[in-house]
């Protein structure tokens, strides 16, 4: 029987190739059959968790409060030293140069990745900002929202800030971080599905070994991972809490 | 819960005492110097059932002025400002014991006696269907509502 394993589609398009890597390696090391499906937006992968698709994932902080609360996923691990933090950046040559200066009316260029566009929001509150006054133009993809700051399509837009990060020096210096957040404690989590459930313990010890393997530090390179870290119940737990908190 | 010294204060103060349901007191020192928590932070702890601090983050630490082992083992209420009313939260333990969120604008008190104000949210943690603790996140907000909560809390 073949899994499905799927990852938020925030992270760098630059990593496709290492999810790919990531997935020859485990199926070897946990001796199941895995098929890598990745999803072009969070819409279409929330579908497919719906339908019941996904067996394995890495999830954003947001899902993984659905799929460990609903669905009976469990979590397995995470990357260390990788917290989940946003930007909200603007055209290098733009007048604002904190939120308190955005006004009613603010263009916000945002991918539909749930947890990067609510710490957003929460970060343009003392602006007194929401979605009923402001405009929002919606974008498959990071480097779509730098070409609408860049073009002045938009008046600001809402990064992870890995992937900001990650964007090209050129672009980089076309933009300006107005403000990152500091949250500290929320994390993309791998989970695992009741259908798969029982390989959890050979996953975390296969996970928590890859550094100490040559091939397995070669994984974890081409992901930008230093190494994984098991994650508890009562952690994410802890984090599903506090996305509960920051969700309105 | 120990009284505020006045050789961990800035700057000019008042005293106000609080006396609390358990029949203690504390004697608090504030001063009028504002602290503004930075954009993008967010303060993030726990608490037991007693509501007893048991984590705290380090925006936490950095915003209260206090360090980490002097919070953890504390009320929450080691934060609480003369200007607060205990009727400004209410219905807080009433909510979140009922299970819902409870949010709030609430100026809180620095170890050195300055302030800072924050919007609060409130949940219960839930585990296997019981309550066993609490987490509480506060943010930023704008000057607009702190201004209107102001204004309100002098009415209470």
């Amino acid at each position: 029987m073949t899994h499905n394993f799927t990852v938020s589609p925030d992270f760098n398009p630059s990593h496709i190739s290492g999810w790919y890597i990531f997935n020859t390696w485990l199926q070897r090391a946990i001796n199941e059959e895995i098929h890598l499906e990745l999803y072009n937006s969070a819409t279409e992968q929330r579908k497919a968790i719906a339908d019941d698709q996904v067996q394995l994932i890495y999830a954003n902080p947001y899902d993984a409060t659905a799929l460990v609360r609903d669905k009976g996923f469990i979590p397995v691990a995470r990357a260390d030293n990788k917290t989940d933090e946003a930007i909200i950046a603007v055209n290098h040559e733009s007048l604002i140069l904190n939120v308190e200066q955005l006004t009613d009316g603010t263009r916000i260029s945002s991918t539909d990745d749930p947890d990067v566009r609510m710490m957003c929001m929460i970060m343009l509150e003392p602006a007194g900002l929401n979605k009923s006054n402001t405009i929002t133009i919606q974008r498959d993809a990071y480097i779509l929202i730098a070409k609408d700051l860049l073009k002045n399509d938009a008046d600001i837009g809402f990064f992870l800030e890995d992937t900001y990060n990650e964007l090209s020096d050129i672009t980089k210096k076309q933009l300006r971080p107005i403000v990152h957040s500091q949250i500290h404690v929320i994390h993309h989590l791998l989970l695992v599905g009741p259908k798969l459930a029982h390989k959890k313990n050979d996953m975390q010890s296969s996970l928590l070994s890859m550094v100490d393997d040559p091939k397995g530090a070669g994984v974890l390179k081409s992901l930008n991972f230093e190494r994984w870290i098991v994650v508890g119940q009562e952690e994410a737990e802890f984090m599903i809490d506090l996305m509960d908190t920051l969700a309105e | 819960m120990k009284d505020m010294m006045p050789d961990d204060i800035s700057g000019e103060y008042q005293e106000h005492m609080f006396s609390y349901h358990d029949g203690t007191h504390r004697k608090v020192l504030f001063t009028n110097i504002e602290t503004q928590l930075p954009e993008g932070s967010l303060i993030v702890s726990r608490a037991d059932l007693r509501g007893i601090i048991t984590d705290v983050n380090q925006s936490f630490i950095e915003m209260s002025a206090y360090h980490k082992d002097e919070l953890i083992g504390q009320p929450h209420c080691i934060l609480r400002h003369p200007d607060m009313p205990a009727a400004a939260f209410g219905d807080l333990w009433k909510m979140v014991q009922q299970r819902n969120k409870w949010h709030g604008y609430v100026k809180n008190l620095r170890k050195d006696g300055g302030f800072y104000w924050v919007y609060a949210t409130v949940i219960a943690n839930i585990r296997n269907g019981d309550i066993t603790g609490f987490t509480s996140v506060r943010r930023r907000t704008s000057r607009t509502k702190i201004n209107e909560a102001e204004t309100h809390y002098q009415t209470l």
